[in-house]
């Protein structure tokens, strides 16, 4: 039974490459070091809670979501033909603007929520949370009157690429926005039945991602599709 | 191989940054007073190149200004500047890939 | 009122238990899930069919990946058959072009989405949390979801045969081809709502399996001991994790196109039909790496193991994975030369075509390095490896011809394609995957297949396979166009169309040996004179799947393995001589499986439930939109059903749950909780010298 000298050769590339793997290698080692073999209650590898590294592999999911929507609607935007209603007939910047602020606001009142639920200070966070919650219905609501507007302005669904694109790129937001809230008022009745203290504050954290990320493609949105010249 | 860990000392400044305690709620406000700063300044921009700004100067404008507010969001809001670096990378990789594909996909388009 | 439901029982009830456990093994005695409100309550079934209905384990999760996708491979494969026949001879008239165009269409999505990707994802669920050591996923209820998703989108899919004809587009549904005005039938609505389901299920797994590579690998499994399959997984999860939102914001924008009138594709209103094309394969690019590099890796696990040396270059092979994970998302334009893209970007693509090569040719000659000196054995697994790696070479270097943009343009659209992908698909990634179910079929049923119908089985598809599919690059280059549902005897195609129908038959012999391979073998692991048992190492493999019984008890580890080295289990077994030989040091390294009271993540029912609620909103977004309210009700229902549910153990470690799962836990607990959550905070922090 022989062996190659490759099987010497490999292990010291596989330190050398070890040494070379970041920060989170580190952590690796340090959190495996600390554990009892036998215990069943493991910390995880690096250190880091299941639950926010789903969110935020699942936020890295959702910029290529909203990446294809936004490159869709500058394609066909671009494309329109000349004479059909486009953004510049119907576009209310100063009222986008206006729903640009509220959801910005909101995601100031998100990070106060969590702020205080990690102090424990449950009356605020259900507070700040509320705040959240209404604002981001006020911008909801905004949408839709925004887009009321527009149809009565002659720009439905079906009229043209332009409008396609854009009722559809908005329209993702808003559903993202309206699962956003219904899962902030999820939070809130947990927590007046008990069931989510600041034990739990990360969960609030990681409902706080979502909220946020949704705030910074709307701000991607306002810029990009409103704001740039046509 | 538990003398590797010594090797690893290199790695370990990336993560002091953790160290810092969660910004206070002053704080927050205070990004949110910048944030709302920079969204009127867009706005400005916007009404303002009507009559004086040539469309390069306006997209250039608003461009940098929209990163900054997201940057922003992220960093402070998001909690990413004090957080894990591997949050940071999983993003980070998220919006570089969007960037790289979608990009390139526009300009086989020729739509700039 | 809930709140006082699961104080009161669980406090009075367990805490007196807890108390004196905490920190140690939590005996199932102790998991009192009583409940008043009955309907919260956990499945308890350990036996018969509603333990695997409403299973987390992780294992059985995967053997039922992989029953369905054997059997969507026999409708697949019967599918090709069809098409086999119908093109046996000039003139043919067995289907008809409509449904001739279901027949490829359907052959292709499912082969695609329901054969490849779920028989990859029976191994990654299998496997990954084995080779990590661990003992279940990260999320045991959103992996039961991925399985329940993945099967209602298959399931959904099919039933378009019954209900006014299957997708008729392609595999890539070409709008506006696949519009409403030339595909008038609701076949692709069945493939946009179908796909996005099955979407669904691979983007949750994704994010599952990372997160268990990242955060569950056994104490001193560092990312560069983890074995190369592994690796693999964790790229194509990646590759999974940012190429499903493509194809679902595509998919998106076909539904809306065909079914409430959007304009996207809508050429006469200015839209740009490419744009569906480069969504399509900016998703389908990274798609085709999916497929492949889960074979990759079982071939990275077979051949060391058969030629008995640690595979050649492991660092070369697991960055040239990444390397093709990378690359495998600046190449989609090849699929694309003839569309008029201009000249830079054909450029553009054709060179990084080319340059993906290189990572896949490191692979191909790090398998030849291996195997190079090493003591080989051929059985059957290490045959279909063999294969793979043979006839992916073949549909590699057939695909470099394909870089070349001016020679793509002659190919583009021929047999010369088609036989290049199945080159890949079914050379390399059906039989690399199957080399993966001869070899680790001892591991998970706890009998061998047998070998002599194993290795006919492979000769058989071998032949098959190549008198298929080998004629097609002749065919290709004579001028036959894909999806022509027939030809005359003029143009000279009857012949090497006669050899490709009589090839298919064969493939389908080979199949058929498969399963009878599978139900001879167990027939005689449970008859009256069985072979001994295959014992946990059957074939003195090299990871650390084989170190736990077979088949591998529920808890897979009686303890969890401290690892020092890459190949760990080989190297409990075997040490290097001073004179450079290798002996066995220890003949009893498996662990005996009889671990007893080790926590496990009880059943749930609202995974399925959930699941079953998205193709009603599919059928509802077809037929009828007041379905919607029946496929929302069961959303909503297993998405709150999910959140609500009491925790299974009270034991249960803070990390080993979805998303706000720790409904009712007990104060004293969420002491402990917070204390592990402020440790690995710290540790996360570096903070820990400190």
């Amino acid at each position: 039974m022989t062996i190659t000298t490759d099987e010497v050769s490999t292990t010291d590339e596989v330190s050398e490459v070890a040494e070379e793997t970041a920060a989170e290698e580190t952590a690796a080692q340090t959190a495996t070091h600390t554990v009892a073999p036998h215990a069943d209650h493991q910390a995880t590898s690096t250190g880091l809670s299941h639950n926010k590294l789903l969110m935020w592999m699942f936020l890295g999911s959702e910029c290529l979501l909203f990446g294809a929507l936004i490159s869709t609607y500058l394609l066909l935007r671009e494309r329109l033909p000349e004479g059909e209603i486009g953004p510049n007939d119907v576009f209310d910047i100063p009222f986008t603007s206006a729903s640009s602020f509220v959801l910005l606001v909101s995601s100031l009142t998100m990070v106060l929520a969590l702020a205080n639920m990690n102090r424990g200070d449950e009356r605020r966070f259900r507070i700040w949370l509320l705040c959240t919650a209404l604002l981001g219905s006020i911008f909801i609501g905004g949408q839709a009157y925004e887009f009321t507007a527009f149809y009565n302005e002659g720009l439905g669904y079906t009229t043209n690429i332009f409008s396609s694109a854009f009722f559809s790129l908005t329209g993702f937001h808003g559903a993202h926005v309206t699962i956003g809230i219904i899962m902030l008022m999820s939070l809130l009745v947990l927590n007046m039945r008990g069931r989510l203290g600041p034990e739990r504050a990360e969960t609030v954290e990681i409902v706080g991602l979502y909220w946020h990320f949704v705030d910074i493609v709307w701000i991607l949105i306002f810029t990009i599709v409103y704001l740039f010249p046509q | 191989m538990s003398t590797d860990i010594a090797t690893h000392d290199p790695t370990t400044h990336e993560t002091t940054t953790h160290e810092h305690a969660h910004p206070s709620d002053w704080q927050y406000i205070k990004i949110a007073l910048l944030l709302a700063v920079l969204t009127a300044l867009e706005v400005f921009t916007y009404f303002e190149s009507v009559h004086n700004l040539s469309d390069a100067v306006l997209y250039v404008v608003l461009t940098v200004l929209m990163v900054l507010k997201f940057v922003y969001v992220v960093a402070w809001f998001m909690h990413l500047k004090f957080d894990s670096i591997i949050f940071r990378r999983v993003f980070q990789v998220g919006i570089v890939m969007a960037l790289a594909v979608y990009l390139i996909m526009l300009t086989a388009f020729e739509i700039w | 009122m809930t709140q006082v439901q699961e104080q009161g029982t669980v406090s009075t009830e367990v805490m007196p238990t807890m108390s004196a456990q905490r920190g140690q093994i939590a005996l199932p005695a102790a998991r009192v899930v009583a409940s008043p409100m009955g309907v919260f309550a956990r499945p308890q079934a350990s036996r018969g069919w509603k333990s695997w209905l409403f299973t987390v384990d992780h294992k059985k999760i995967g053997i039922m990946y992989g029953a369905a996708a054997l059997f969507f491979l026999v409708v697949g494969g019967i599918e090709a058959l069809l098409i086999r026949l119908q093109l046996a001879q000039p003139g043919g008239s067995l289907l008809g072009a409509s449904v001739y165009n279901q027949i490829f269409t359907m052959h292709g999505v499912t082969m695609v989405f329901l054969v490849i990707m779920p028989l990859a994802a029976a191994f990654a669920n299998y496997l990954l949390p084995l080779q990590i050591g661990a003992r279940d996923v990260a999320f045991p209820r959103l992996n039961a979801f991925s399985l329940w998703v993945f099967l209602a989108g298959g399931v959904f899919l099919n039933t378009s045969w019954f209900l006014g004809g299957a997708p008729d587009g392609g595999w890539f549904g070409y709008l506006p081809n696949a519009g409403i005005t030339f595909s008038p039938s609701h076949g692709m609505d069945f493939y946009a709502i179908g796909l996005q389901i099955t979407g669904i299920a691979s983007l949750v797994s994704a994010i599952n399996l990372i997160v268990t590579v990242i955060n569950m690998r056994a104490p001193g499994m560092t990312l560069f001991r983890m074995p190369v399959l592994s690796w693999m997984l964790l790229v194509v999860q990646f590759l999974l994790l940012f190429a499903i939102p493509v194809i679902t914001v595509a998919l998106f924008l076909m539904m809306f196109d065909r079914l409430f009138d959007a304009n996207f594709f809508n050429v006469a209103a200015g839209a740009d039909p490419l744009l569906w094309q480069h969504l399509f394969w900016i998703f389908g690019h990274p798609e085709v790496y999916i497929l492949i590099l889960p074979a990759f890796g079982i071939i990275s696990e077979v051949i060391p193991t058969f030629s008995r040396k640690p595979i050649f270059g492991y660092s070369f092979m697991v960055f040239s994975g990444i390397l093709i994970g990378f690359m495998g998302w600046g190449v989609w334009a090849h699929h694309m030369f003839t569309s008029g893209l201009g000249p830079i970007s054909v450029s553009a693509f054709s060179l990084s075509t080319m340059f993906i090569a290189v990572p896949t040719g490191i692979k191909i000659l790090n398998w030849l390095a291996t195997m190079w000196g090493g003591r080989l054995r051929f059985p059957t697994p290490m045959l279909f490896a063999v294969g793979a790696v043979a006839m992916f070479t073949i549909g590699g270097l057939s695909g470099v011809t394909h870089a070349v943009s001016p020679a793509d343009t002659q190919q583009h659209d021929t047999y010369y394609i088609v036989a290049h992908f199945h080159y890949v698909i079914f050379g390399g990634a059906l039989l690399g995957l199957l080399a993966g179910v001869y070899f680790w079929w001892p591991k998970v049923f706890g009998h061998r297949l047998g070998e002599k119908l194993g290795k006919a089985s492979f000769w058989t598809l071998l032949v098959g396979f190549n008198l298929t599919f080998g004629p097609m690059h002749i065919l290709g280059l004579q001028g036959m166009s894909r999806r022509i549902p027939t030809y005359t005897p003029e143009d000279g195609f009857t012949l090497w169309n006669a050899v490709a129908t009589v090839g298919a038959f064969v493939i389908a012999v080979g199949v058929l040996l498969i399963f009878i391979n599978i139900f001879a073998s167990r027939r005689r692991a449970r008859g009256p004179s069985p072979r001994p048992a295959p014992g946990p190492d059957p074939w003195d493999a090299r990871s650390l799947e084989w170190m736990v019984p077979s088949p591998v008890p529920e808890h897979n580890f009686d303890e969890v393995p401290i690892v020092l080295s890459q190949d760990e289990f080989w190297h409990r077994k075997y040490e290097t001589a001073e004179d450079g030989q290798m002996r066995r040091v220890a003949t009893e390294v498996a662990q005996k499986g009889d671990a007893k009271g080790v926590h496990l993540p009880s059943p749930s029912y609202w995974p399925l439930v959930l699941a079953l609620g998205l193709p009603i909103i599919g059928y509802a977004l077809i037929f009828n939109l007041w379905f919607l309210l029946l496929g929302g009700a069961l959303v909503i229902a297993g998405i709150y059903g999910w959140i609500l549910e009491p925790p299974d153990d009270p034991e249960a470690p803070h990390d080993e749950h979805g998303n706000g799962e720790h409904g009712g836990e007990v104060m004293g607990l969420l002491e402990e909780g917070s204390e592990s959550l402020v440790a690995n905070g710290a540790v996360a922090n570096g903070a820990v010298g400190s």
